[in-house]
């Protein structure tokens, strides 16, 4: 076979490849799409937003409080952990130099490493025993622990993408480095940052374990941040696992929820993005 | 060589770790003239004109040593603000690099940070900018429109005006024209001609013609050291120094 011939073959299978590869790591994304809104459509009506759930034999009943639990814990993560992990990233990729960032860049690495019912463990050791309740707080923190190291490394990333020129532009006009990173950095790294947080977002919005140990559970509505909070992942695993059949459909349910939820949040998100541009 | 004297650099060393950049460079830059610098790559051209405006103190491991006086006072000293220093003495970059925003915001961007907040204030100062950069005409309908549609050379043009905007007393050029075509480059460098009525200049060229048609003086660099420093007449129709011819001749570089 002739030189030129071998590299055009190598070419169509190397490109074959790809592209079956690309099926496969589709494969488990549209048929996970496809079960949960198959079987989650069936219980999805007005009831499951507006109500509480039921108990066993009663049927109806919906996870408003569980829909409700999950919003206010994840955004009370994000107001937590956003500003640090962004402020954090941006101290590693602006300011940090020497072994302060090192340690800083090490520890965040370790800390995504951690699974995160050990966080679910640190933070009920640290608030929940200290405070001798389980609460909304001590929840958001522990999903707010989870998201820092993550938005702190993608926020780095992101930062160091963006031309030097452009802050030396900055500088050169008579700038100050804060100015600089907060006028041109930022604005030009804007669309990263808003991905990086948001799959961290998402992340933190499916997280089971933490919550166990610190949010629990409540078949009720909460009054205060200070008591005990009903969330769609940990109401997804309790009715799942249960041996009722309408509770196994809410948990689907429950699912195609959470789904749509971190859905809807990263195409807001985007379309903000580009309306902005 | 007589006029009035804007910057004084006496002795003046450059180290990147333990290699040494600049080697005891003196040059006497006159106000409101055209300075040009060249040499070939790696000579340290650039790294030279970094040092006026401080721009090197942000890369690690850079040493200084020596003076660089502006209006006799040393840039390098105590009582010297870097922000300060940097307003006064403005630089152009070899690529253009507009901010990804509107040609209005970034001819605005350095007023703004300097503190001009009335919106008919930036008005005038925006408009008087692109037309002392020649490039009002090409711009003024669609000011609102992102500065990464222009072309390269507009690009350039843009970055001057920005720089125009902040009122600096200095203008560093580091190959300003390198990455545009023919056409660019003959409004850019008539453009420098013109600013050299308000302006001290300093530019970095690699193109000899460049050098010869609008600067002043010239200054050939060789290794971190100036070889020949005279007005450009002198250095392009009668160097002293061989190396100098040999360079200007294109015998070598």
């Amino acid at each position: 076979m002739s030189r030129f011939r071998r590299r055009k073959l190598v070419n169509y299978v190397m490109l074959g490849l790809a592209g079956v590869c690309t099926a496969i790591v589709l494969v488990p994304l549209v048929s996970l799409l496809a079960l949960v809104i198959s079987r989650g459509l069936a219980g999805l009506n007005l009831e499951f937003f507006t109500q509480l759930p039921k108990p066993v034999g009663e049927p109806g009943g919906g996870m408003a409080n569980a829909i409700v639990g999950t919003l206010t814990m994840v955004t009370m993560a994000c107001i937590l952990g956003l500003p640090v992990g962004i402020l954090a990233g941006t101290y590693l990729s602006e300011f940090g130099r020497g072994p302060l960032a090192g340690t800083v860049r090490f520890m965040s690495d370790v800390l995504t490493g951690v699974p995160s019912i050990v966080v679910g463990i640190f933070v009920n050791v640290v608030v929940v025993i200290r405070t001798g309740h389980f609460s909304a707080y001590a929840g958001a923190l522990a999903l707010a622990i989870i998201m820092i190291p993550l938005v702190t490394r993608t926020t780095e990333e992101m930062l160091r993408m963006v031309p030097n020129s452009l802050r030396e532009a900055s500088l050169a006009l008579g700038a100050t480095r804060a100015r600089t990173v907060g006028s041109i950095v930022y604005r030009s790294a804007s669309a990263g940052l808003i991905t990086g947080s948001l799959l961290a977002v998402a992340r933190v919005a499916g997280e089971t374990a933490p919550l166990l140990f610190t949010a629990l559970n409540n078949r009720f509505w909460h009054h205060t941040l200070s008591e005990p909070i009903a969330s769609l992942p940990v109401y997804i695993y309790r009715y799942a696992i249960s041996p009722y059949k309408d509770w196994q459909q809410q948990a689907w349910t429950a699912a195609l929820v959470l789904v749509l939820m971190v859905l809807t949040t990263s195409v807001a998100a985007r379309i903000a993005v580009s309306l902005r541009k | 060589m007589d006029q009035e004297i804007k910057i004084e650099v006496d002795n003046l060393n450059l180290y990147y770790g333990s290699l040494q950049a600049l080697k005891d460079v003196r040059i006497q830059v006159s106000r409101k003239a055209i300075t040009a610098l060249i040499g070939p790559s790696g000579c340290g051209k650039t790294t030279f004109l970094r040092t006026l405006n401080r721009l090197n103190d942000l890369i690690d491991g850079v040493q200084i040593s020596g003076q660089v006086l502006l209006d006799g006072e040393d840039i390098y000293g105590n009582g010297m603000d870097v922000v300060r220093l940097r307003k006064r003495v403005g630089m152009v970059f070899q690529k253009p690099n507009p901010f990804p925003m509107s040609v209005y915001d970034n001819v605005a961007y350095g007023p703004r940070i300097h503190g001009t907040r009335k919106r008919s204030r930036l008005d005038e100062i925006v408009e008087k900018s692109l037309r002392d950069a020649a490039l009002w005409d090409e711009v003024k309908d669609r000011l609102k429109g992102s500065a990464m549609g222009l072309s390269g050379g507009q690009q350039q043009r843009l970055c001057i005006a920005r720089l125009l905007a902040v009122e600096p007393e200095v203008i560093l050029m580091d190959e300003p024209s390198s990455a545009l075509d023919p056409i660019s480059t003959l409004h850019i460098e008539e453009l420098i001609r013109e600013l050299k009525e308000r302006y001290t200049i300093v530019i970095v060229t690699h193109n000899m013609q460049q050098a010869a048609r609008v600067s002043d003086s010239t200054a050939f660099f060789l290794n971190g050291q100036i070889i020949e420093y005279d007005a450009t007449e002198v250095i392009f129709t009668r160097p002293r120094d061989q190396r100098t011819e040999d360079y200007i001749t294109g015998r070598f570089g």
